[in-house]
């Protein structure tokens, strides 16, 4: 069992991202991706519930029957997203302002229940624990990595307002790359999500055909030509 | 019944996922419970002290010697309440701030403002909209000084017809690609003026005591 440890790890963070690879998550990927603060907030958020609701599940998966499962993971999630909504709005009130209405959409997020169906499910505790934080991490990269895009050259600071929203610690994140700058508004607005969305995915699956075709090289085998078409 | 050969495991019988499903209810109900029971004082603190940050916007500290959040008016309009703060100075009612709404281009605008004693505008702030970035939303203080150019304005100080955008022949700047925003929040002020020149009395009125209290 150990051993798959590496392996859930790559998976959540790189091989079957939430994001760049399944194309789950997209609805709250592309709402709250403004700026790289927003994207944090929204990706920690969410990689809380995550672990959560996969800790409840693998715990609970030996009374949970199989003919009212999804009922039952659908409450567990929902009242998790609720504690984590109201934990928001006491703790962290200026984060919950703007990320609002996104925080009680985290139930609706169906990397949660997919991950609590397709893993937790049928794993136990500490394995599932550790699938929800890397593919809550993750989806936190993707997250961070377009607000990051989307700022730059939307507004052209990063990690604005950094402090106010995590606290002054975080203080030294805030930069403003490109002083003066007018803005340009199309990064901002859905739209640039769109874009900045499809160049990233772009360019992972140039990396990971790079990556794929050295491995294949070094192993040197017959049937490699036949591999990467077939994958391509 | 089944056979004896196969008996139903207890875990496909309809009772024991009835009660399996009501058993996880229970639980988040009181999950939940507990969750709101600690977090709720807390939340009402982060409110009042958002609605404390937005009045102080519009009623500086110099107007005031009480608490701006104690004993708001509760007064109907159009059906509604409106929750009027008053900002009393030696008992005497200095200036009352309260929100409004404009019907933006993309939805409501909520505005607070702040009005003196003799209905002359101290502050307008914008508190919430959802206007489109980089154009609608130079209502904002942060983005611009658009919204400064109410302070000071009154009825007497400026006649009705100049109440409007300047593409509609009044005094307020549009913004280039937004009309709509600017537009909605000049009604929605010139509005909360005349709620005001209509309830002057109870508004000013320190005997007139909220029952909500």
């Amino acid at each position: 069992m150990s051993a798959n440890y590496r392996a859930i790890a790559r998976d959540g963070l790189w091989d079957k991202n939430i994001t760049f690879a399944q194309m789950l998550a997209l609805c709250p990927l592309l709402a709250v991706t403004g700026t790289a603060t927003n994207g944090l907030g929204m990706g920690l958020a969410t990689t809380a519930v995550l672990v959560a609701s996969n800790l409840l599940v693998a715990s609970l998966r030996g009374i949970i029957s199989e003919q009212v499962r999804i009922p039952v993971f659908v409450v567990l999630i929902a009242s998790l997203v609720t504690l984590v909504d109201m934990a928001l709005n006491a703790w962290l009130h200026e984060l919950y302002k703007v990320l609002g209405l996104f925080i009680a959409l985290i139930v609706v997020n169906c990397a949660v229940l997919g991950r609590a169906e397709s893993f937790a499910s049928r794993n136990e505790v500490i394995p599932s624990m550790l699938d929800g934080l890397a593919i809550g991490l993750g989806f936190t990269l993707a997250l961070v990595m377009l607000g990051m895009v989307r700022e730059i050259l939307g507004s052209g600071t990063l990690f604005a307002d950094a402090s106010l929203l995590l606290g002054d610690a975080f203080a030294f994140l805030e930069m403003t790359l490109i002083p003066d700058y007018k803005g340009f508004l199309l990064m901002i607005l859905p739209p640039g999500g769109f874009l900045a969305m499809g160049f990233l995915l772009a360019g992972k699956r140039i990396l990971d055909g790079r990556l794929k075709k050295r491995a294949t090289e070094n192993l040197e085998t017959g049937e490699a030509p036949a591999n990467t078409a077939t994958a391509t | 019944m089944t056979s004896a050969a196969e008996p139903t495991p207890y875990r496909n019988r309809i009772s024991y996922q009835a009660g399996l499903l009501g058993g996880f209810a229970t639980l988040a109900a009181a999950l939940l419970a507990v969750g709101d029971f600690s977090t709720r004082d807390s939340i009402a603190e982060r409110r009042a002290d958002d609605i404390r940050a937005s009045l102080s916007q519009v009623i500086p500290d110099r107007l005031h010697d009480n608490n701006l959040l104690q004993a708001p008016l509760t007064l109907t309009r159009e059906g509604r309440p409106v929750l009027v703060y008053r900002a009393t100075q030696q008992g005497q009612v200095s200036a009352v701030a309260y929100p409004v709404n404009g019907k933006g281009y993309s939805g409501t605008i909520s505005i607070m403002m702040g009005v003196s004693a003799e209905g002359e505008i101290i502050g307008v702030r914008v508190l919430a909209h959802t206007e489109t970035p980089g154009l609608g939303d130079k209502i904002e203080e942060k983005k611009g000084d658009w919204i400064f150019s109410f302070n000071g304005l009154s009825f007497d100080n400026t006649p009705d017809p100049q109440w409007a955008v300047k593409k509609d022949g009044g005094r307020f700047d549009q913004f280039s690609g937004a009309t709509i925003t600017p537009r909605a929040v000049v009604k929605a002020v010139k509005e909360g003026l005349q709620f005001f020149q209509a309830h002057r009395q109870e508004l000013l009125d320190v005997g007139n005591r909220s029952e909500s209290q």
